[in-house]
């Protein structure tokens, strides 16, 4: 699929060919796109369309069949990129028998952190109130957002969030899209996955998914234009329908 | 690897045990009261015979089903892949692993001696401390095949199920129901081949001799270099890329 406009800037992540076989399912079938430096680029597609395994590429913890992932200028799960890659995955990743901060001092750790990192990623997702608590007492979305602050830890250049906003309430979903714009603004790629279309117009940019194919690529408004559509869902539904005919 | 991220895993799994004081529990309690029960069923001639050889083999079991189920649940809920998508070396997460729970492996050594030395009345000829020692690296070496195992199983039904796969050979052809010498040709050298076989003439040694020889120290250097030969393999398990 041809990318839909220019690419302002450098590519943080450039995908070409990339085919990714799970089993006997072709789970990403000749996918190539690029996504932009310092913006918040959108993941969309129905469950199971492959946007979790298009993820782990990006990050390097999938085997792929084929094609070439870079990232920050480097292969895919490359050793330098490490500590330069944040990556949250849909289930939260962490330890339910230690507390939050105890989870967040040993990530810290590992990924080298300044001391003042986990006292500034608590603010971040504003769970400075359950520091101290067991993540195991914690709600689902609180859980979910010690995973995120994780990944904050190191400051990375590319944060790869694989739906961080499913089940949080809209007060916090609102904080924490505006908490990946100010990361974007500091220069911080992000690639945001979601079923959910509203979210599309919180995106800088779009990539449309289904069956493991790209369906489109640009910015929220160019896709509304293209198809003439009032909202990203008529937009997806009349490029499934179009692609179909 | 680097010290500093291997030390920070340790630390983080005892304070994870820290906060399941029930597990600690049974870590230290199972095989004490496994020893009492043997004091109590056995003869004093046959608890002094088969006490110290089991003294060193119940730490290993446990250690072994607590190792691994706790590095399963690494795998499967997703924090194994978040640490090595990180700057993580293999060798710190196994190493780490094996830090915390030799000093598990102590106190559980210490408690689980002690009770049987001086409440259950087990003699040996040589040191109680040698005992201890044994005990110790018994403890590892269960942590070690934990580890190791859990790499091929992708449940904790599975990970337990290895539990006689891994042990209960060991167990048969160690010497403790047949001496090695007298089984068929080809079961001692396959016996020579496993951890256990070494750790029970270590065992058997103290509680028949004085002063620790030769045989005693290379018996014990063999299962630790094997522990450690184990914990490298379960590392080299380890995939950063997964399918």
């Amino acid at each position: 699929m041809a990318s839909g406009g220019t690419t302002p800037g450098v590519a943080a992540v450039s995908v070409a060919g990339l085919t990714v076989v799970r089993g006997t399912v072709t789970a990403i079938d000749a996918i190539s796109f690029d996504v932009p430096q310092g913006e918040v680029t959108g993941l969309l597609g129905p469950s199971g369309c492959g946007k979790s395994t298009l993820m782990r590429a990006i990050v390097g913890v999938q085997i792929v069949a084929s094609g070439d992932v870079t990232v920050l200028g480097a292969p895919a799960g490359s050793p330098g990129l490490r500590s330069r890659v944040g990556y949250v995955t849909q289930a939260p990743s962490i330890y339910v028998d230690l507390t939050v901060r105890g989870n967040l001092r040993y990530f810290a750790t590992i990924l080298g952190a300044p001391d003042d990192a986990v006292e500034q990623v608590l603010d971040d997702v504003d769970l400075r109130g359950e520091a101290d608590r067991l993540v195991g007492q914690l709600s689902g979305g609180q859980r979910s957002r010690v995973s995120l602050a994780s990944a904050l830890l190191g400051s990375p250049d590319l944060l790869v969030l694989d739906e961080p906003t499913v089940g949080l309430d809209p007060v916090l979903r609102r904080d924490l899209w505006a908490l990946f714009h100010r990361l974007a603004d500091a220069g911080t790629t992000l690639l945001v996955s979601s079923h959910v279309m509203d979210e599309a117009s919180r995106c800088d940019r779009l990539l449309l998914m289904r069956d493991g194919h790209l369906l489109a690529d640009g910015t929220p408004a160019e896709l509304l234009a293209r198809t003439g559509s009032s909202d990203i869902e008529s937009a997806f539904l009349s490029l499934v329908e179009g692609g179909a005919a | 690897m680097t010290w500093r991220r291997t030390l920070a895993t340790a630390r983080r799994v005892l304070e994870q045990l820290r906060h399941d004081p029930r597990t600690i529990g049974l870590i230290i309690v199972v095989p004490t009261a496994l020893m009492a029960l043997l004091a109590w069923i056995l003869t004093d001639a046959d608890f002094h015979k088969y006490g110290p050889p089991l003294l060193g083999i119940f730490p290993m079991l446990v250690m072994f089903l607590v190792t691994s189920v706790a590095t399963l649940r690494e795998r499967t809920s997703g924090t194994l892949e978040r640490l090595l998508s990180m700057p993580m070396g293999k060798g710190d997460f196994v190493f780490g692993y094996a830090v915390a729970f030799s000093i598990l492996a102590v106190i559980q050594a210490l408690v689980v001696a002690g009770v049987s030395f001086l409440l259950l009345g087990l003699e040996v000829r040589g040191s109680a401390w040698l005992v201890v020692l044994v005990a110790v690296v018994d403890g590892l070496t269960g942590t070690a095949l934990g580890l190791f195992v859990s790499a091929f199983a992708r449940t904790e039904f599975q990970a337990v199920q290895f539990m006689p796969v891994a042990l209960i050979p060991q167990l048969l052809l160690c010497g403790l129901i047949v001496p090695t010498d007298e089984l068929p040709r080809v079961l001692e050298w396959i016996s020579w081949l496993l951890p256990l076989t070494y750790a029970f003439d270590a065992m058997q040694h103290v509680a028949m001799n004085p002063t620790p020889d030769t045989r005693f120290w290379i018996d014990l250097g063999v299962v630790a270099a094997m522990a450690v030969a184990l914990l490298a393999a379960g590392a080299a398990t380890l995939r950063r890329r997964t399918p």
